[in-house]
């Protein structure tokens, strides 16, 4: 059973944007004449100078609501419990296949050659020696039955397992007092998490839904699964991992999406 | 002696402070909402309820795209982020400011159901006495201590949602992630609710919006003795 979203993600059309709208629109957008566009642009420029302060009441705004975003990040990593688990599931509640969701569509995966994959280590690493898929599947396997929440309000109950990432940090020999651990992917997505959920104990890399290795929607070969945060937070297809101090960001982050976003 | 003690030590029927927070709850509360209703688009719980753009705080696309290249989902939850602060800072300072100088006993206990079902009769009659608007009716009360009621369950569900698993104790009150959310959106249905019948009433009796602009009639300064008492003394 396929479980599609009923209404669909708001970060991606429901269904293709039906082209007839273009060719019924055409003579309509050709109508409007450039100059009157041109005029009206005049227009809307002087009307920017009287009314500036709209304009920059806007600015202001949206400097208010970053800065309050900032402050949420803070209050946040101080309620986080690094030794508060989150609550955990049985095997009958998973749903399977999981759920799929990405900034596009699933017929637009470009599936991973995971003979040709390697998982690139940077920043506050020693052994930085890129990893393939056998050196990750070598490593111990964690199994976690946790609830995936989505920023747009949706749930289910997933299967994950894969290394702990604590473990793995510390086989690589990662700086853990750095403060954060970004990812970078094959879908050229990017996030990061604070290094204390990068510690936590339900925090692994995942490599396997339900005791099945990863489909290619989910993340294959390698992907973030945290119990703490977020669904956008946990990075799918990851070739690249890195330790560092420096702020950097995220796909949704930097589209005004809160950093921390934990659970 | 009482009357002395009315003269001197008189204020008005909604001090400053109060109407200070009167009018940062309705901030608060148009900000929840409005982004609240952007939020819910994101993953709507029933197919049939939408709200439209217009209508919400966040979703204005033309800002959106600008600001953040999105259709405004991360706009509204900035705002419900904002406001939540302002809602919860501004409700426990209320909250404490009624228990503390006894104004919410005073003003909202007891409700009697004979009290209540007595307003009701008389409003269908169109009896319904306003001459005095520093004493609450039945009904008042009743619309009034619900809603503190409801705003509290809101906020606590809404607390669930935020951190289902650092208040997880909290969140498996409500059964699951989505009772929580449904709960959350029921809550703001009846605020919104309340909110109508609030606004026509103060519209339908100026002199009550006008108090909590200006601070109204005066009234005795201690609520401490018996309300009742008190209003007896002022026939």
């Amino acid at each position: 059973m396929r479980i599609r979203p009923p209404t669909g993600s708001q970060f991606r059309p429901a269904k293709p944007i039906d082209q007839s709208v273009m060719a019924e629109n055409k003579a309509r957008i050709e109508r409007i004449d450039r100059r009157n566009v041109l005029r009206g642009s005049l227009s809307l420029g002087a009307l920017t100078l009287l009314g500036g302060c709209d304009v920059s009441d806007t600015d202001t705004m949206q400097s208010v609501l970053t800065a309050v975003s900032a402050w949420n990040d803070r209050a946040q990593a101080l309620l986080f419990d690094p030794n508060r688990l989150a609550p955990t599931f049985t095997e009958a509640e998973v749903l399977k296949p999981p759920r799929f969701n990405a900034y596009f569509s699933e017929a637009d995966i470009t599936p991973i050659d995971v003979a040709n994959w390697k998982l690139e280590l940077g920043g506050l690493i020693s052994d930085k020696r890129p990893k393939t898929a056998p050196d990750i599947y070598a490593m111990p396997e964690q199994e976690i039955i946790i609830r995936h929440v989505c920023v747009e309000g949706w749930d289910y109950i997933g299967q994950w397992s894969g290394v702990n990432l604590r473990r793995f940090l510390e086989s690589v020999g990662a700086d853990l007092t750095a403060k954060y651990v970004a990812f970078h992917c094959f879908d050229d997505y990017y996030g990061s998490i604070d290094m204390a959920t990068a510690l936590h104990p339900q925090t692994i890399l995942a490599t396997k839904y339900a005791k099945e290795y990863l489909g290619d929607p989910f993340g294959f070969p390698l992907r973030l699964r945290t119990a703490t945060k977020l669904g956008f937070k946990n990075p799918k297809w990851i070739t690249a991992i890195e330790v560092t101090n420096t702020y950097p960001g995220g796909f949704w982050e930097d589209r005004g999406f809160n950093w921390f976003s934990g659970m | 002696m009482a009357e002395t003690k009315q003269t001197t030590r008189s204020k008005p029927l909604h001090p400053l402070g109060l109407r200070i927070m009167h009018w940062t709850n309705a901030v608060a509360i148009i900000i929840m909402i409005c982004s609240g209703i952007k939020i819910y688009g994101d993953s709507p719980i029933f197919s049939f309820i939408s709200f439209p753009n217009a209508l919400t705080l966040g979703g204005d696309p033309d800002i959106a795209w600008k600001f953040h290249g999105n259709g405004g989902q991360s706009g509204a939850l900035q705002w419900h982020f904002l406001g939540m602060w302002i809602l919860v800072l501004n409700g426990l300072a209320y909250l404490t400011y009624g228990i503390v100088t006894g104004r919410l006993r005073h003003k909202l206990l007891p409700i009697r159901p004979r009290e209540v079902i007595a307003t009701i009769r008389d409003a269908m009659r169109f009896h319904l006495s306003h001459d005095d608007i520093t004493v609450y009716n039945g009904v008042q009360k009743l619309l009034y201590v619900g809603i503190i009621l409801i705003a509290i369950i809101e906020v606590l569900a809404g607390l669930a949602i935020w951190k289902p698993v650092q208040f997880s104790t909290l969140a498996s009150l409500f059964y699951s992630f989505q009772g929580a959310r449904l709960v959350h959106f029921f809550g703001m249905a009846a605020i919104v609710a309340f909110l109508i019948v609030h606004v026509a009433l103060a519209l339908l009796v100026p002199r009550t919006l006008l108090a909590m602009i200006t601070g109204g009639p005066r009234v005795e300064k201690s609520p401490a003795p018996p309300a009742k008492l008190a209003h007896q003394t002022g026939e």
